[in-house]
């Protein structure tokens, strides 16, 4: 019989759970027993110690009253909604915070890039010295210090302005806002988002293989978004700003954030801030020199050097460490308890101590910030495909 | 003339150092311009800094003083609660105890940062000074009268909790990091579920689950010291990113390190143990330093859950009715200690990436 050819049985039980597990399948197996046998123990005693203090393992409390106010929150919520309403308050809350948190980190992080790279050296030292700072303490300190700061403004009456557009007091912030008719913005932002998500999608395919595809494309995505901005004029929902008016005792109008919130948000983007200016100065400077020289031997300007050559290649290093900077921006929202900002944790927080049910509630955010993570590392993955340098040849 | 020295010298006198910068800020107009606005802006912001810190500041005298019309900083204050700050509620006639602590840590890291006490014996004497240093504070023999870790607090605490977080993480994560790398396929899917369900929740709700459900996951009565609770959650917390840390050490190794072990005869444990460990752990060690600067940080978040470490401290002394609310002068002055230590141990692993890049081996 021909050594290679399949034994009438084919391979044994045995080496299938070899060549499946790798070397030493009954150290594994006996290690996962133990893992296992751990685990049920650990619940046994979680839902033995429960029943002992009167509580019922198990997710029914989501449905039972919460008999707690929520400081704030981006969706509607009142005391005795249910607890499940409560933690989706709470979700919507750190939603809120880690979007404008992402938004304004990566703005306000491009600057302090920007101004570090300007080659001015002492404008570079500033930069420096506010970077090592804020990476040299803690982020729940700096959270500390800018509530301190936001109690510190003045009664409403004597409420410090900014040119008469914004106004701090010790009840918090309030900006001018960009409304549209007068619907609540966590209606139609959300709208817009999916909007220019589909056009975005939608658009690609139509004008892929032309030149400058991608500016097109965000090109043909603000086309669609302004003409929606448009049919909902026609419509009399049109954009609108609305600037805050002082009154005697109040604030009228704008967008009001409430000292919590714009501690927590403050602080969250200046810490991140400085994260965001070292990944992109680390992208920029880990494009070899060799890169620059050839562009100008190309003939290619400072601009079109930096738009065409360099960025593009200092992308492969910027996205994967801002989408984690993203996610640690996510993450650090959690200490919103500390400040008192009603974010998800700070609701469950709160939900644990009056339901006494900690495990299921902290084992529904862990869930949630797994389902991130893992959902975010699989976008990552697919870029990862997309932009790696393929070995010398062209696909 | 002696000119040589500065003629043939690579580093060029201060002098001529800020001429040349002095040159490369006034070159060019827009330079200039721009350096004008970076000063007005600086002095915009540092002369009623100033005022507050130094001119208009109270050094000496009771609250009433610090609450006088004009007057700025108070640091006045923090000299009264100076004691506070750093040691919590220590019982105040034992806090030579809690000050020895952190003397000999202090003394240890800068020791072990030296590579040339870097030996086996360095971790023996770790080994017994974490757990004295914790029997010193803890007391209840001898002379020494015990003080529950309740009372515990300040700064030998924060630097207590992070340096016994990374001493006892250590071993986890390298475990973790092995089974990671190696090809025993259930280990390895074990240990991506460890180290990625830790990196993917914040800090915090480890900390809860480390308070509130350990506890009821263990039999009765172990786990009653809070602490204790939290120096787990805290350790484990940090196995999870030094596993990473490590395991990126594991894999600048190139394969025929592992061949050529096989081919000495050596076992997989021995190979592991004596060609690739030492040769991965040697490159991360700046990174595990880095890490170690974050956990220090990161232990902040103890104040969170009601542990009265230096930040924690410093807010509840800022809450003494006799001195309300002087959180600034608090909060600087424990941002100032943190920032000390974290950008001088920043500094010293630039300077061991350097040493470690020059002489490989």
């Amino acid at each position: 019989m021909h050594p290679s050819a399949p034994g009438p049985q084919g391979p044994g039980f045995l080496f299938t759970i070899r060549t499946g597990l790798g070397p030493r399948p009954l150290l594994q197996l006996f290690v996962l027993g133990g893992v296992i046998a751990l685990s049920v123990l650990a619940f046994l005693e979680i839902t033995a110690a429960m029943r002992q203090a009167g509580l019922t393992p198990g997710f029914a409390f989501l449905w039972q009253k919460a008999n707690f106010e929520i400081g704030e929150s981006a969706i509607a919520y009142a005391a005795g909604d249910s607890y499940g309403r409560a933690l989706l308050a709470g979700l919507a809350n750190t939603a809120k915070v880690a979007f404008w948190g992402c938004v304004l980190s990566s703005i306000l992080g491009l600057v302090v890039a920007l101004l570090g790279l300007a080659g001015n050296p002492l404008l570079r030292r500033i930069v420096r010295a506010y970077i090592d700072l804020i990476r040299g303490t803690p982020l729940l300190l700096q959270l500390f210090a800018w509530t301190t700061l936001f109690q510190s403004f003045p009664a409403v009456r004597q409420a410090v302005s900014l040119f008469g557009l914004a106004y701090f007091s010790n009840r918090g912030a309030v900006l001018p806002a960009i409304g549209l008719g007068d619907r609540p913005a966590s209606l139609w932002l959300p709208g817009f988002a999916l909007l220019a998500i589909l056009a975005f999608l939608g658009g690609r395919p139509l004008l892929r293989g032309r030149r400058q595809a991608t500016a097109l494309t965000l090109i043909f995505t603000l086309a669609v978004l302004l003409l929606a901005v448009g049919f909902l004029s026609l419509l009399g929902e049109g954009p609108t700003l609305d600037l805050p008016a002082k009154g005697g005792f109040n604030i009228r109008g704008g967008l009001a954030l409430t000292p919590e919130f714009a501690s927590l948000l403050t602080g969250l983007v200046v810490n991140a801030s400085a994260t965001v200016a070292e990944i992109i100065r680390s992208g920029i400077e880990s494009v070899r020199p060799g890169q620059w020289e050839a562009a100008k031997a190309l003939g290619l300007s400072r601009s079109q050097t930096l738009r065409l050559v360099v960025w593009p290649q200092a992308l492969r290093v910027i996205i994967p460490l801002m989408t984690s900077s993203y996610l640690d921006l996510t993450k650090n929202s959690s200490l919103a308890v500390a400040i008192g900002y009603p974010d998800l944790v700070s609701v469950t927080n709160t939900t644990a101590n009056t339901t006494g049910q900690a495990v299921e509630a902290i084992f529904l955010i862990m869930i949630l910030y797994l389902t991130l993570n893992l959902a975010t590392s699989l976008l990552m993955n697919r870029f990862h495909r997309r932009v790696a340098l393929r070995g010398g040849l062209e696909r | 003339m002696t000119v040589a020295p500065f003629a043939s010298g690579e580093r060029p006198v201060p002098a001529r150092r800020i001429l040349q910068v002095l040159d490369r800020v006034w070159r060019r107009p827009g330079e200039l311009a721009i350096t004008i606005c970076v000063f007005l802006v600086a002095a915009l912001a540092l002369v009623p800094f100033y005022r507050w810190a130094i001119a208009d500041a109270v050094f000496h005298g009771d609250a009433r003083a610090c609450e006088a019309d004009g007057a700025g900083a108070c640091w006045a204050f923090l000299g009264e609660k100076l004691r506070f700050i750093l040691f919590g509620f220590y019982p105040p006639e034992e806090h030579w105890r809690p000050a020895l602590a952190v003397a000999a840590l202090a003394l240890l890291f800068v020791l072990s940062a030296l590579p040339r006490f870097w030996s086996g014996r360095l971790l023996v004497v770790w080994a017994v000074t974490l757990p004295g240093l914790a029997l010193l504070l803890k007391g209840g023999f001898g002379l020494l009268r015990p003080v529950a870790t309740n009372d515990w607090g300040g700064l030998p605490l924060t630097l207590l909790v992070s340096t016994a977080g990374m001493a006892f993480a250590f071993p986890l994560a390298l475990t973790m990091a092995l089974a990671r790398q190696s090809d025993m396929r259930i280990l390895k899917a074990l240990a991506i579920a460890y180290i990625e369900t830790l990196r993917a929740v914040p800090m915090i709700v480890v900390l809860y689950v480390a308070m509130l459900i350990a506890p009821m996951a263990l039999p009765s009565g172990l786990l009653v010291d809070k602490l204790l609770r939290a120096q787990i959650g805290v350790t484990i917390f940090a196995s999870a990113y030094l596993a990473e840390v490590i395991r990126a050490g594991l894999v600048t190794i190139p394969r025929g390190q592992y061949d050529a072990g096989a081919a000495l005869g050596l076992s997989s444990w021995r190979i592991q143990r004596l060609i690739v460990l030492p040769q991965a752990l040697r490159v991360v060690i700046p990174a595990i330093v880095n890490l170690a600067i974050g956990l220090l940080l990161n232990t902040s978040l103890l104040a969170v859950i009601g542990i009265h470490d230096l930040l924690n401290t410093a807010r509840a002394s800022a809450a003494d009715p006799n001195w309300l609310g002087y959180y600034t002068e608090a909060y600087l002055f424990v941002a100032v200690l943190y920032f000390g230590i974290s950008h001088g141990v920043s500094r010293y692993s630039l300077w061991l990436e350097r040493r470690l890049a020059r002489q490989p081996g």
